[in-house]
């Protein structure tokens, strides 16, 4: 070992002996919540393990998550396929006591996708309001802003939340966030503008309405029309009822305008979103539903939807609570998903030559359900274990395609 | 030793799910059932070559790849649905005009194809006031193309001769075209004046897979390629406006890899052979005469791929052009009249529901929903003896017919 080596070997030796384990929550407001606080979503990006440096005002976490896949579709099967899906790094720092940063570094599928998903600085004037700014995740649904896997029991992330709403969506822009306490609930509420999709919502390579088509790279860098996108939600929460959220994002995607000059018509994109999460006993029970409105040129309208809609509900059963090994309390549960999707709500045209009268809907929409069990040894490492079995309708309402499938994986944070 | 007991549990169960995997999962339909699957005898580096070409197939066009700037759909699929009959709402419209009895595609303004659709920031095309005739075609079935276009053009001519002197009003004939960039000669063309026979399209207008490739990645995508490196335009914005993308959009090796996967997609398998109804109703649409033009088998003659090479096939049809007046529309292609169609190919007719949505549309433009109507507008050119033959069939034997066809 040379002598660099050992150095590097030694300092981080130290580091780690130096290291507190903490919830970045933990610093702020949470001394001021007499609520169950971890059931609040707007709080998820920092409920999270940090190891924090003694002597640095900097901590440091992240997470993993690698699977295995097995599906078929209509008998056609890829084969047994390994990934590692996410390897994510976390920086956060409390710069002051009202001042505090937070950054992702995200790695997908090894170092195929590089993104900075979050470098938000948030300046709390009171807990009811707090300035954010930076690379933010809108909140929109429910998993937009709490998308870390090892918070979840299934390998994959909702439908309706992937291909409705384009979690993970980070964005640049700013706003306010913050929470109120009347009674014995508490109201969380986030408002933000950003600079929002791009155009190719429609028009992309999905040959549908698809929202997470407008996400680019460019919108870190400029707005493609000038106009900002607005996003904000409100979340009731209380111990015993759990939380009720609402959420809207939207907004002008289109590039209507250049150099001062209009190019197109304004077309405007709104996702509305409900999401819940609740106990009963030890029953745990959350979803979300969406609708998406998106303006589509009159000519376009058989291929691209304007309405879109779907969620999911999952029930998450937990069947043991004990110590195995050395885990002192490794949870073991069973997992139900429910999903639905329809890409293109409407009917397409009656044809004007047909003999016939016909009067057809289309489809384009998917039914998928998902059965697991999965083991939490800790709070923060799961390993998940589950079956997916999915409908796929055309646009034609041809017969459908059936997908099925088993995937194990595991989640961790570090 | 609990421990020990529960390790050895956990892996015979995950072994046991892991063997189980292939058997929990949803299996294939039957093969009659699906028409998207390669023809029998392939060899492993052709087999790799059909699936590259099966990729792209299905692959979505995005603007930045070149879609458009007016287009009908962003992906071949997106019309031939799992290689099947299209549905109605991707029906492509052809339009032009009568000019001192010559006809004018109006490629100036736009022809000779309607592109209603248009990527952001660009017009979608109307057919202009010029575009006095209209033709409106369904997207046909793709499979067993390679069969098709591997039989010899004396075939198709002896087939023309033989209906001619039998004299009963059956009298097709082959549709010489103009070969365009993509055709490339090969043993099966026989040359007449430069001029060669066409087989694919409606009427017969393209003598290759490679020529109806081209033109469709162009008139119905907006995709150039090395064979034709123009975008379709709307006419009311400009000659040669709105797509960015460098030409050609698409290369000569990747329009192979369609060509590949097309000419080696297999001929739909009959189903039903044995039913009693459906051999009934087999012999009934010969003897009533509908197997004249919608011939049972054809042979190929040399193909380079030893799958194609020499087989004989079934696909119903003659390829040969005929005169159908009451399908007439005005819009001549090639030396193939308004009123004159290429016989179509009937194998897959079974199976047209499931790609069009679950109602057939047959025809060439999809307006009729029944076998009957079908019948119906084959009355008064060279069909007319069948159709009248069919339609005096009882309702009974109309049924055998039909299910002879749904058997295909």
């Amino acid at each position: 070992m040379n002598l660099k080596k050992s150095l590097s070997f030694l300092t981080s030796a130290f580091l780690l002996v130096t290291a507190i384990n903490v919830n970045a929550q933990s610093d702020t407001d949470a001394k001021k919540d007499t609520s169950r606080l971890e059931l609040v979503n707007q709080d998820a990006i920092y409920n999270r393990p940090f190891i924090k440096m003694d002597k640095l005002r900097t901590a440091v976490g992240g997470y993993m998550e690698a699977n295995t896949n097995y599906f078929a579709e209509d008998g056609v099967s890829e084969g047994f396929s390994m990934e590692l899906r996410r390897f994510n790094i976390f920086l956060y720092s409390t710069i002051h006591e009202r001042i505090k940063f937070l950054s992702e570094l995200e790695f997908e599928h090894g170092t195929e996708e590089i993104a900075l998903e979050t470098a938000l600085l948030d300046i709390e004037i009171n807990s009811a309001f707090i300035f954010r700014a930076g690379i933010l995740l809108p909140q929109i649904g429910l998993v937009n802003a709490n998308h870390d896997s090892p918070k979840w029991d299934f390998v994959d992330r909702p439908l309706s939340s992937t291909t409705l709403i384009p979690s993970t969506l980070s964005e640049v822009g700013f706003g306010f966030h913050g929470k109120l306490y009347p009674s014995a609930v508490v109201v969380s509420y986030d408002a933000y503008v950003t600079n929002g999709l791009q155009a190719s919502i429609v028009n992309n390579s999905e040959g549908r309405t698809f929202v997470p088509g407008g996400k680019n790279e460019e919108m870190f860098g400029e707005d493609n029309n000038g106009v900002p996108m607005f996003n904000a939600k409100v979340s009731v929460a209380n111990r015993k009822v759990g939380e009720y959220g609402i959420s809207y994002y939207g907004g002008a995607y289109n590039t209507f305008r250049v150099e001062g000059e209009v190019v197109d018509a304004t077309r405007n994109v709104h996702i509305v979103a409900f999401d819940w999460t609740f106990k009963i006993k030890k029953i745990g029970i959350k979803g979300e539903y969406v609708m998406v409105k998106v303006d589509v040129p009159e000519e376009l309208l058989d291929l691209y939807g304007t309405t879109q809609h779907g969620g999911f509900i999952e029930i998450n059963q937990q069947v043991f609570d004990k110590k195995i090994m050395d885990f002192e309390h490794a949870k073991l549960l069973l997992n139900v998903r429910g999903e639905i999707i329809d890409y293109n709500v409407g009917d397409f045209s009656t044809p004007s030559n047909t003999l016939s009268t016909v009067d057809i809907d289309k489809g384009d929409n998917i039914a998928s359900i998902m059965a697991g069990v999965s083991l939490r040894l800790t709070s923060d490492a799961v390993l998940k274990f589950n079956y997916r079995f999915q409908k796929t309708t055309d646009l034609f309402r041809n017969p459908a395609a059936n997908l099925g499938g088993f995937q194990f994986g595991i989640a961790t944070y570090f | 030793m609990l421990k020990l007991k529960a390790f050895i549990l956990i892996g015979c169960s995950a072994g046991m799910i892991l063997q189980g995997c292939t058997k929990l999962v949803p299996r294939a339909p039957d093969s009659g059932e699906v028409i998207a699957e390669p023809i029998e005898g392939l060899n492993n580096a052709q087999m790799a070559a059909h699936l590259v070409g099966d990729e792209r197939f299905a692959h979505v066009y995005s603007p930045e790849e070149g879609l458009g700037p007016v287009f009908i759909q962003t992906s071949c699929e997106g019309c031939h649905v799992g290689d099947g009959k299209g549905h109605f709402s991707s029906v492509v419209e052809r339009f032009g005009m009568w000019e001192n009895g010559v006809f004018n595609y109006l490629d100036s303004l736009g022809g000779p194809q309607l592109q209603g659709k248009a990527v952001l920031n660009y017009l979608a095309e109307s057919i202009p006031d010029a575009g006095t005739v209209v033709s409106r075609r369904v997207p046909p079935i793709i499979t067993g193309l390679g069969f098709l276009s591997a039989v010899h053009d004396t075939t198709l001519l002896n087939l023309a001769a033989k209906q001619t002197a039998q004299g009963n009003g059956v009298s097709g004939r082959v549709n010489y075209v103009m070969p365009q960039s993509a055709f490339i000669l090969e043993s099966h063309h026989v040359d007449s004046s430069g001029y060669y026979i066409g087989r694919f399209g409606k009427k017969a207008t393209k003598a290759t897979v490679k020529e109806q490739i081209v033109f469709a990645l162009k008139e119905d995508m907006g995709i150039t390629s090395d064979f034709d490196m123009f975008d379709p335009f709307n006419i009311e914005v400009g000659y040669n406006t709105g797509d960015d993308v460098p030409d050609p959009e698409l290369a000569g090796n990747q329009v192979n890899d369609l060509v590949f996967y097309l000419r080696t997609l297999k001929a739909p398998t009959r189903r039903m052979e044995d039913d009693e109804n459906v051999m009934a109703g087999e012999e009934l649409f010969k003897q009533v005469g509908c197997a004249e033009c919608h011939i049972s088998t054809l042979k190929t003659g040399y193909s380079e791929i030893e799958a194609l090479s020499e087989k004989e096939f079934h696909p119903y049809t003659d390829l040969l052009i005929h005169y159908m007046p009451l399908l007439g529309d005005g819009y001549p292609e090639g030396s193939a009249s308004g009123d004159e169609w290429r016989t179509a190919p009937l194998w897959g007719l079974g199976l047209a529901a499931d790609s069009q949505g679950g109602i057939a549309y047959y025809l060439h433009d999809g307006r009729a929903t029944t076998i009957n109507q079908v019948v119906n507008l084959h009355l008064g050119g060279e069909a007319d003896n069948a159709a009248s033959s069919y339609k005096a069939l009882t309702d009974a034997e109309k049924d055998q017919v039909i299910a002879f066809l749904n058997s295909l």
